[in-house]
């Protein structure tokens, strides 16, 4: 009856959820088809990173990725975008724990926030969790409006890397 | 009430509650006024309609803005919209991102069968 080929069923596509959890929280989450093991791999191994962190759609490029997976190793991702300046995030890995648990700083401003990220497989499916602890209320409210007053430059240009990507998918 | 207010998604709705508050947005919606004016439509106390105000001000539903002894309010939309837009665009870049990272995810388990093939042969 169905004329659809049963060799290669359409995956499902797993859905990405942001919410802001609490004044000073952001809780971003999906779920990836393999086993945590592989999952971790793909954000700890620069060769693999660079692969995905920088998607196409955002219109910009990853121009170099240093990292230092352990704790107290340092990170450094440059991204470049149509010949402006670059711009860099970068801090320091607080805690690793293999297949489970990734925590890291984001130094790039001096009220950056502690990303966690933790990795839990179910029937061979991983949830990934990634959380994000503002340190104050003001600067999570800072990061999400933008323009206003007494925001670090740096939001201002993740901002702006947001607005790009934001127009690009639109028109897709 | 106000002091278990912990997000503007939460204010907004705190505010969002009461149905005289409801009536003054829909109120502002057709044309500024004092609170004078809108204790005066509401049949309330100018002290009533201040807390009123208030509250929907900290939801940044609306703003004030003081003139000689003369409040004005109008609708303050944009911080709920600018919070929603925002937190979308930056799902939609963790969502392009999360693409690309399942397409590596199932390359390595590809990648993991061949080389288990591999050991057995």
């Amino acid at each position: 009856m169905d004329a659809r080929r049963e060799s290669e069923p359409a995956p499902l596509k797993n859905r990405t959820t942001v919410e802001r959890k609490s004044e000073r929280e952001l809780v971003v989450t999906r779920t990836f088809n393999g086993p945590a093991r592989l999952v971790f791999e793909a954000w700890t191994t620069p060769m693999l990173l660079k692969r995905w962190w920088a998607p196409r759609s955002t219109g910009v490029s990853l121009l170099s990725c240093d990292v230092d997976v352990r704790v107290g190793g340092r990170y450094r991702f440059e991204f470049g975008h149509e010949g402006s300046k670059t711009m860099a995030f970068f801090g320091r890995y607080i805690e690793v724990t293999p297949h489970s648990r990734l925590v890291w700083t984001n130094d790039e401003s001096d009220d950056g926030a502690v990303t966690t990220v933790t990795f839990e497989e179910k029937g061979g499916k991983t949830l990934l969790v990634m959380h994000e602890l503002y340190p104050a209320k003001e600067t999570l409210d800072g990061a999400i409006a933008g323009m206003e007053g007494g925001m670090p430059e740096t939001f201002a240009q993740l901002d702006e890397l947001l607005l790009t990507l934001g127009t690009s998918v639109g028109q897709s | 009430m106000v002091q278990h207010i912990r997000t503007p998604f939460d204010a907004s709705f705190a505010a969002l509650s009461d149905a005289t508050r409801r009536g003054v947005l829909e109120q502002l919606g057709r044309a500024d006024a004092t609170i004078t004016d809108l204790a005066g439509k509401f049949h309330m106390t100018l002290t009533g309609m201040k807390k009123h105000v208030g509250v929907l001000e900290q939801a940044g539903l609306v703003t004030t803005e003081k003139v000689g002894r003369v409040r004005t309010c109008r609708l303050g939309l944009r911080r709920l919209e600018e919070e929603a837009a925002w937190i979308e665009r930056y799902r939609r870049l963790w969502d392009a991102r999360f693409d690309e990272l399942d397409k590596v995810v199932e390359e390595l388990i590809r990648k993991e069968k061949v080389d288990g093939r591999k050991k057995r042969e």
